[in-house]
């Protein structure tokens, strides 16, 4: 039982490191901006396909393709930002809600004419690393590590490149950082970028080891409003941590119980934090 | 035009609208007519629910279509399990749909804006995946009709048919409801509400109890028209029940039409569900039927974020006093 | 500039309605008279899953059914008693392997494109939602690809099963790893959380608790699973030597690549509608020694002497032509969703022909007195309390085994119809 423990424990928190930088992504957003992306979960799935054609198509091996992935994922993100986004980044949060998910339909709408809804697999063939009754998928592993590293670089971005304290500083008000000279526009665009670059990476990440569709993004979207919430939304640190909670949760919780009752609590937790700490677990209150 | 009817002329126009959509499948006797004016009704009657709380109130609800999934699995039960008229079904769907809105609103109302949408969200996914794990509804694979049950309505063309009558009076129904909550005091309170809470509640709106009760009221006819869709379905599923996307749709048919206005989300839904029922069939679109929605969503909220009859109401001052 | 947009989009609005309002409805009616002798043409209504989870299972279903129609119309269609000549052609969509499209295209099948017959989606899921329209409307409906019990058991009278139900999927399993090694005790069920494998995993799970066996764990997993490691640490923590379920192919398949990732230590697995594909091959070593039922398969050997043998009629084409065919139609090996497909077509050619007529209520006590045999095995329905349900055909097992270092399919069990010894225990 203890060793079960152990094996789910591992397979949850190595999976918790690709969702918290999924997560990252959307909270980034959120915390800059004050917009929730609804278009997020597409951009997880177009980061997938974005792996998976490079690979497949020009035989790009998948984590040099992720590179390409996330430099293609921070010029798209740009680019919804000035059509979609910076027109009513000062109207009532209804009408981002709406743009950002019009986006969606159209990135959803056009991938299921081009791509079909039929699964793709990434067929990568990386073995397993075996430990005592242990034993870990090596492309697992892999994402884990590339998670933290991106995690890392995102933290060091923001605090010590001139962008990312004109980010910090339009975070924390966005009108005091435009009079001193902060490029508001420029910042909240760069900040789209990224989130949708982390959204790509995640997105490439999952692809070398689940199979997945155009659709797949939404339940990975979900997933990230579960966490963005957990680890406190506009807070991209705490989303890693809050990731790897979810995956202890989803690792844990079907070992007491069907497998099926996991995104029952998932969300019941979800709700009751919005309500009781809608900071999040590590957030201060308001 | 008389004064008593230029005074009530939105709710004569919304009454024609669904009346006229009503009628044209009966004048024609074609049953591909009536599924596709089914389908329009349904549209109408979700959204102009919705619009009690989103367009009135302002409380953003993403998540809308757990009322109808709800509702419908409720009154799917009490017709499969235990045997009740199809009457008593749509009641039990619309007051179980009431009831959990009523429980949900005291808790997540007190949100406001993004969480309250987010928070939305979370509820219908909570209750889909709860269903799915609910024996007594089916869990993940449902429940589904004996077909006998459609011979105590004359057999099951008649039961389709009995079907529509039924959605074309829900529509009217929720047409009423909608004129009587925008020109009602209750309403204004509403109103007060959607342009400063903090404001209505100094005016002396009973924030909380009206916020609430504009919930119950936009969930009831979701509920009922879950219970009705389900039974000619003959078949439910969770994720059939659930779809996050028909919320969302039903928010795109409100900003079509113009969010807070009687006729808004009537005309909205109609010509969204028209629109895409053509380019389901055309070979060319068929594929990018999302895509062209999407775009005409964006183009919407860029550009005329009050929708089709909230411009008009801008732009011409004579329509102002009677088109609402 | 502002003023113009309005106006575009105002423009935009109405034009797309009046455009849906007068959407191009084209009737195809049937019936045309060429000189002396009338040609009927009947039309055959389905959804496929062009795209979707079940892309692979149905692409096969309808290429099998287009190969029937093709090979009946260049014969010149049915000849009936009286003369008439019957030919066939189909109207079909994509169902997009979702529930919530089917009954919307099956009445539109119904009422616009005027469908006579129709066929059944791919899966017992969309296969049921088909049913009540077919069923509200009165038209008969071959159901291939869609094995569930339940289906028949809500009073439908109009729609007729190809396979074997899904109640005797995976007994056969059982009784397979009973004779390769009654040691093993504990089994576990992992499946989908479908109407179809749910039916069969019941089923199976009686059936082995009555042999004997210990069912260690039996959970289910949502439609659309892709990560299976929680339950792969279950069955692991169970301690089950044996492992059957599964669900459709997708699910499958990935199943299968991840036990054989986390290289569990089991003896034995069996898996719904995946293993049969050609496709599953594709896994490589994950698919070696994976059992899987099947309905039908080319080595199968139904002939016109086997059903003299049995009393029966035999009707259509033999195994071996019905594979020639189909190879030279498309270039690769059928599998039993092909052979579903086709043995629609051909079961419903024969009730028109017993009938004498097209006529819908001639053709379904046609269907009601069948008791034939064709390549796809026996065909007969129950006619009582489950209306429809298939109750003359039978299952077979197959394995993917490795011959000169490639994987190939052979069929183990039934042992009488085996083309291999069964490859045991599993090596992950």
């Amino acid at each position: 039982m203890i060793d079960a423990l152990l094996r789910s424990l591992i397979d949850g928190l190595l999976l918790g490191f690709v969702y918290g930088i999924a997560a990252m992504g959307l909270t980034l957003i959120w915390g800059v901006m004050n917009v929730i992306n609804l278009s997020h979960g597409s951009l997880i799935a177009l980061g997938m396909f974005s792996v998976y054609y490079l690979f497949i198509g020009l035989g790009i091996h998948p984590y040099v393709a992720l590179v390409l992935t996330a430099f293609i994922g921070l010029i798209f993100g740009i680019i919804i930002y000035f059509i979609a986004v910076h027109r009513v980044i000062n109207a009532p949060e209804l009408s981002t809600l709406l743009a950002t998910y019009a986006v969606n339909m159209m990135i959803l709408g056009v991938g299921t004419a081009v791509f079909t809804t039929t699964p793709r697999n990434i067929p990568l063939e990386l073995g397993s690393i075996q430990f005592g009754s242990t034993v870990i998928t090596t492309t697992r592993l892999i994402a884990a590590l590339v998670a933290t590293l991106v995690a890392v670089g995102l933290f060091l971005f923001l605090k010590y490149s001139r962008p990312g304290r004109y980010i910090r500083a339009v975070t924390d008000n966005r009108d005091a950082a435009e009079i001193v000279g902060v490029p508001s526009a420029q910042v909240l665009a760069l900040t789209f970028g990224l989130g949708t670059l982390l959204a790509a990476i995640s997105g490439g990440l999952i692809a070398t080891f689940f199979p997945f569709t155009i659709l797949a993004g939404e339940s990975y979207e979900l997933k990230s409003f579960v966490i963005g919430v957990l680890g406190g939304l506009g807070n991209p640190v705490g989303s890693l941590f809050g990731g790897l909670i979810l995956g202890v949760i989803e690792g844990l919780v079907p070992m007491a119980m069907p497998t099926t009752w996991t995104p029952v609590l998932e969300f019941v937790l979800f709700v009751l934090i919005l309500l009781v700490k809608p900071n999040g677990l590590f957030g201060g209150e308001e | 035009m008389s004064e008593k009817l230029r005074q009530h002329a939105s709710l004569w126009l919304s009454l024609a609208v669904v009346l006229i959509i009503g009628l044209w499948p009966i004048a024609t006797g074609d049953a591909l007519d009536r599924e596709t004016a089914f389908t329009v009704l349904s549209a109408i009657a979700l959204a102009s629910s919705l619009n009690i709380l989103l367009g009135y109130t302002g409380y953003v609800s993403f998540g809308h279509v757990v009322f109808f999934g709800f509702g419908g699995y409720v009154g799917f039960y009490t017709i499969n399990a235990l045997g009740w008229s199809l009457w008593l079904a749509l009641l039990a769907g619309g007051l179980s749909a009431g009831l959990l809105a009523y429980l949900l609103g005291v808790g997540i109302l007190r949100l406001r804006g993004a969480y309250f949408a987010l928070a939305t969200i979370g509820i219908n996914e909570a209750v889909r995946a709860f269903i799915n794990n609910f024996r007594p509804f089916g869990g993940p694979t449902g429940m589904t009709l004996n077909f006998s049950v459609y011979k105590a309505y004359g057999g099951a063309m008649h039961a389709l048919e009995l079907v529509f009558y039924i959605m074309v009076a829900l529509t009217l129904l929720v047409t009423l409801i909608s004129y009587w909550v925008r020109t009602s005091k209750f309403g204004l309170g509403l109103l007060a509400i959607r342009e400063d809470e903090d404001a209505a509640e100094v005016m002396g709106v009973v924030t909380p109890v009206a916020k609430n009760w504009a919930f119950v009221l936009s969930a009831i006819v979701p509920g009922m028209v879950g219970a009705l869709y389900f039974f000619k379905n003959g078949t439910i599923e969770p994720g059939l029940a659930f779809p996050l996307h028909t919320s969302i749709e039903m928010i795109v048919m409100i900003m079509l039409g113009g969010q807070g206005t009687v006729l808004g989300p009537i005309v909205g839904a109609g010509g969204y569900e028209m629109l895409r029922d053509y380019l389901l069939v055309s070979p060319l679109f068929k594929n990018l039927q999302l895509a062209i929605s999407g775009v005409l969503l964006l183009l919407i909220v860029l550009f005329i974020p009050r929708g089709l009859v909230g411009w008009l109401r801008q732009r011409y001052a004579k329509v102002r006093r009677w088109l609402i | 500039m502002r003023r113009k947009l309005y106006l575009l989009l105002g423009l935009l609005l109405v034009a797309s309605m009046v455009l849906a309002a007068c959407g191009s409805k084209s009737s195809s009616s049937s019936g045309a008279t060429s000189g002396n002798a009338k040609t009927v043409t009947v039309t055959i209504g389905f959804t496929q899953s062009k795209t979707g989870k079940y892309n692979e299972e149905s692409t096969r279903q309808s290429d099998g059914l287009d190969l029937w129609i093709k090979q009946v119309n260049d014969k010149g269609g049915i000849k009936l008693g009286d003369g008439t000549v019957v030919k066939f052609k189909t109207v079909s969509y994509d169902d997009e392997s979702s529930g919530d499209k089917v009954q919307q295209l099956y009445t539109r099948l119904i009422t616009q494109d005027k469908a006579d017959f129709l066929i059944s989606p791919y899966s017992s899921g969309l296969t049921a939602s088909a049913a009540i329209i077919s069923e509200q409307y009165g038209k008969i409906m071959m159901a291939t690809g869609a094995a569930s019990d339940s289906i028949f058991s809500k009073g439908y009278e109009r729609v007729y099963q190809l396979y074997t139900p899904a109640s005797h999927y995976l007994t056969g399993a059982v009784d397979l790893l009973k004779s390769l090694d009654p040691n093993v005790k504990k089994v576990a069920f992992v499946y989908e959380n479908s109407k179809f494998s749910t039916a069969v995993v019941k089923a199976a799970k009686e059936y082995a608790a009555q042999q004997g066996y210990n069912v260690v764990m039996f959970e289910g997993y949502d439609k659309g699973t892709t990560d299976f490691g929680a339950f792969i640490n279950k069955i692991q923590d169970s301690g089950a030597e044996a492992v059957m379920g599964g669900g459709h192919f997708q699910d499958g398949s990935t199943l299968a690549r991840q036990l054989y990732e986390k290289k569990l230590d089991i003896k034995y697995l069996a898996l719904l509608v995946a293993p049969p594909d050609p496709s599953f091959g594709d896994l490589g070593d994950a698919a070696l020694g994976v059992v899987g039922p099947s309905q039908w398969e080319a080595s199968a050997n139904y002939s016109p002497e086997s059903a003299k043998a049995a009393g029966l009629t035999w009707f259509g084409p033999t195994s071996a032509d019905f594979v020639k065919a189909y190879k030279a139609a498309y270039n690769e090996d059928p599998d039993y969703h092909s052979a579903g497909g086709y043995a629609a077509g051909l079961v419903l050619q024969k009730a028109i022909e017993d009938a004498g007529s097209i006529d819908a209520a001639k053709v379904k006590a046609a269907l009601d007195k069948m008791d034939i045999l064709t390549f796809f095995g026996h065909i007969k329905f129950n006619t009582t309390d489950a209306h429809g349900l298939q109750i003359g055909h039978s299952m077979i097992y197959i394995q993917w085994q490795k011959k000169d270092g490639k994987l190939v399919k052979e069929v183990v069990w039934p042992k009488e119809g085996a083309t291999a010894a069964p490859l045991y225990p599993l090596k992950h």
